[in-house]
């Protein structure tokens, strides 16, 4: 690439990798600029939030009452498996995608992504695959309703849709593996010759690390479901009792990709939130080198406590032990995490705009999650809490106050820097009020509904169970509403928002946190042409 | 983006691409590995000892302890038969030797071959649970229509912790026609 400068973008001469974006909607289709493909994998996610959101009030709706109210059974199996599946690949996965996609060239003093090209292809294999998922709630025998899992042998059960579920999976599953590679050749290749790795925002390092875990696990997840594919259609017995196979392998090799995948949501969210916290702290981020080995931790852990999810299939006693020791070993490099926040806090001159109040829930609200993941490790109590409410409850803290609390508090954060525009704050604190507070009226009873026995995954409950699941449903609505305050605020930011003019920093000193806040808000379509040649560190 | 970045670049993707592959690879390696791992002494699994014929030893029968042996049949989604235990629940000493009955109808126009295949719970009961004769060693052939009476003869070894008072023992059959004349 030529050393044009991000200021004659629009001048007109003839090196066509410095043109301004296309004009019409073809721009959309066929742009390769990481800033447009972050943009649709954003907006993609928003969408597919509401879609899986719109779901679960389906779920909360049914569960309201005692008793059948609105949908048949086989219906709610349905909307639960489609509401992980909608919100696991189609919301959180390519937000966090997205994110990189704009911030990371831009954080590391690169022109664009390395692979531009591939970048496109995998946005519209991840379209292709969630409207495939999507077209099975309209299929002979209904989509999918087996839980996000699979599980065989109910999952065989499945009608006409089993095998376009298993090609959305396959295609979902080459789009992430071709993103992750994109992302780390990125990082690993592109950055600014200042930039060394020890120097890096944590929010790329914990990308770094989430793209090994994604090439490491996606293809063992599309190897599990054509396992399924080849028992259900080909008569090979991987999974089938009848043929010598074992339904538990099934289970081993699904969670053998399933623990990391919940690290491939909460690492990125992670590296947000050590990316916000300090700014609005005003000081260094506490224990840089801690977090990026503490990342690197978790990520190996990941990899070996996946049965800690299967204590009640029957594991031989030194698995048992062996498992639960090993999750619990997980609680140390996420300890130090929690802890590393909370010293960037302490003493700092903190400010609460609406990213760094999401940021701080964050942190509360995770820990409450972990602690009750940790709860779980202890593999004799396990046994009580096993396909309760309660793991329900555990880990929809830790990806909805978690994960999507700090895709809440990107948007808020970063939203300025990539409009130009400021956005209403007011709103914004009242949209995490109602967020936090709704949260934990949806989540925080399901912990004593799944205590007192009440199993997931059923569209009807016994009589005690009813007052709890009342008050969870009443949070549940009140959330989803609240949410719509969100999609407003976005779509009144692009348009102008305040009409205030945000300077390029946008928040007090923000320059000393990243390279993105030294370029102008909204940022020019090409943007570190030339690499910058000082980068600031403030840890 | 200058030429020896675009060189890096290639090398590390063909790289990363190698290793979803071989990950790929290793998802199917797990089968093979999942067998050899559950061969392993220590680990126990209760599977193949609930399926291999035990020579019948003559234990001690401890007349101070009844044991609740419930028994449940499963048919498997699609298999078209009649089956069902002759006695759903007996009561036995540790050391004393029972035969139980299980009955299974073809309802087909045509022959079957079935497997039934056990299942313990507790799961660590299966250990003790020995059987000496049983229709689940290997697959049941049915000619059209055919039903017949087929024994499971078991005792439970004494040496089964006491906490454990009831044994459910499920058989579900398995319809594996199409299997068998492929082979």
């Amino acid at each position: 690439m030529s050393a044009v400068t991000a200021e004659h973008a629009h001048d007109d001469h003839h090196d066509d990798h410095a043109h301004g974006p296309e004009k019409g909607w073809l721009r959309w289709i066929i742009t390769t600029n990481h800033k447009d493909i972050g943009t649709m994998y954003l907006v993609f996610a928003l969408a597919m939030f509401f879609v899986g959101g719109a779901m679960a009030m389906i779920i909360r709706a049914e569960l309201f009452e005692p008793g059948l109210q609105f949908v048949d059974p086989q219906f709610f199996n349905s909307m639960t498996t489609m509401h992980a599946l909608v919100m696991v690949f189609g919301a959180v996965m390519p937000a966090f995608v997205g994110l990189a996609n704009w911030m990371i060239p831009m954080m590391i003093g690169a022109p664009d992504m390395a692979l531009p090209r591939m970048n496109n292809m995998s946005f519209w294999m991840l379209v292709a695959g969630i409207l495939l998922i999507a077209s099975t709630l309209f299929m002979e025998g209904g989509a999918p309703a087996g839980g996000w899992t699979l599980y065989p042998p109910l999952v065989l059960q499945t009608g006409k849709a089993l095998p376009f579920a298993i090609f959305a999976v396959h295609l979902l599953g080459v789009s992430s593996i071709m993103g992750a590679i994109n992302i780390i050749a990125t990082i690993l290749n592109m950055r600014a010759p200042a930039m060394t790795l020890m120097k890096m925002p944590l929010f790329v390092w914990t990308w770094l690390i989430t793209g090994f875990l994604l090439i490491a696990i996606m293809p063992v997840f599309a190897g599990s479901v054509t396992m399924l594919l080849t028992d259900k259609f080909f008569h090979t017995s991987f999974f089938d009792a009848a043929g010598g196979g074992d339904p538990v392998l099934y289970q081993h090799i699904f969670w053998f990709f399933g623990h990391p995948e919940v690290y491939v949501m909460i690492l990125p969210t992670f590296g947000v939130a050590s990316t916000i916290i300090p700014v609005f702290a005003r000081k260094p981020l506490f224990g840089y080198s801690s977090m990026v080995y503490a990342t690197a931790a978790i990520a190996f852990l990941s990899f070996i406590v996946w049965a800690h999810h299967m204590f009640t299939v029957g594991l031989p006693i030194a698995g048992e032990l062996y498992f639960m020791y090993a999750t619990m070993l997980i609680a140390i490099p996420t300890g130090v995490k929690v802890f590393n926040w909370t010293a960037t806090m302490w003493k700092g001159s903190m400010t609460f705009e609406t990213p760094m109040l999401f940021s701080i829930a964050f942190v509360v609200l995770f820990t409450l999650g972990g602690f009750t993941g940790l709860m779980m490790s202890v593999a004799p109590v396990d046994f009580q809490y096993h396909d309760t409410y309660f793991i329900v409850a555990h880990f929809h803290y830790t990806l909805v106050p978690a994960s999507v609390f700090i895709l809440m508090a990107a948007g808020y954060y970063w939203l300025p820097k990539w409009t130009g525009h400021m956005y209403n704050e007011k709103i914004g604190q009242l949209h995490f009020w109602l967020s936090t507070i709704s949260v934990n009226i949806l989540f925080f009873p399901q912990h004593f509904l799944g205590l007192a026995g009440m199993p997931r995954r059923i569209p009807d409950y016994a009589i005690q169970f009813a007052d709890w699941n009342m008050i969870s449903s009443i949070g549940g609505f009140i959330f989803g509403a609240s949410q719509l305050l969100f999609l407003w605020i976005v779509i009144d930011t692009i348009k102008g928002g305040t009409g205030e003019k945000v300077s390029d920093e946008v928040w007090e000193d923000a320059h000393k946190h990243g390279l993105e806040w030294t370029l102008p808000s909204p940022p020019p379509y090409h943007t570190f042409t030339t690499p910058p040649a000082v980068i600031p560190s403030d840890h | 983006m200058n030429n020896e970045v675009a060189v890096k670049n290639k090398k590390l993707v063909r790289n990363l691409a190698f290793v979803a592959v071989a990950m790929f690879g290793f998802g199917y390696a797990l089968v093979p590995l999942y067998d050899v791992l559950c061969e392993w002494k220590w680990i126990e699994r209760d599977r193949p000892d609930a399926i291999k014929a035990i020579p019948e030893t003559a234990y001690e029968i401890d007349v101070n302890r009844n044991i609740k042996v419930e028994f449940l049949t499963t048919l498997n989604e699609n298999t078209p038969m009649i089956f069902r235990a002759e006695q759903t629940q007996i009561t036995v000493h540790p050391g004393e030797y029972h035969t139980v009955n299980f009955y299974a109808e073809n309802k087909t126009d045509k022959p079957m071959v079935a497997r039934a295949i056990p299942s313990f719970s507790p799961a660590l009961t299966s250990t003790y649970f020995e059987k000496v004769e049983c229709f689940c060693f290997s697959e049941q052939t049915f000619a059209p229509h055919e039903g017949k009476s087929m024994p499971m003869r078991f005792v439970i070894n004494p040496a089964l912790p006491s906490d454990y008072q009831t044994i459910t023992l499920s058989y579900t059959f398995f319809d594996n026609t199409q299997n068998a004349v492929k082979k």
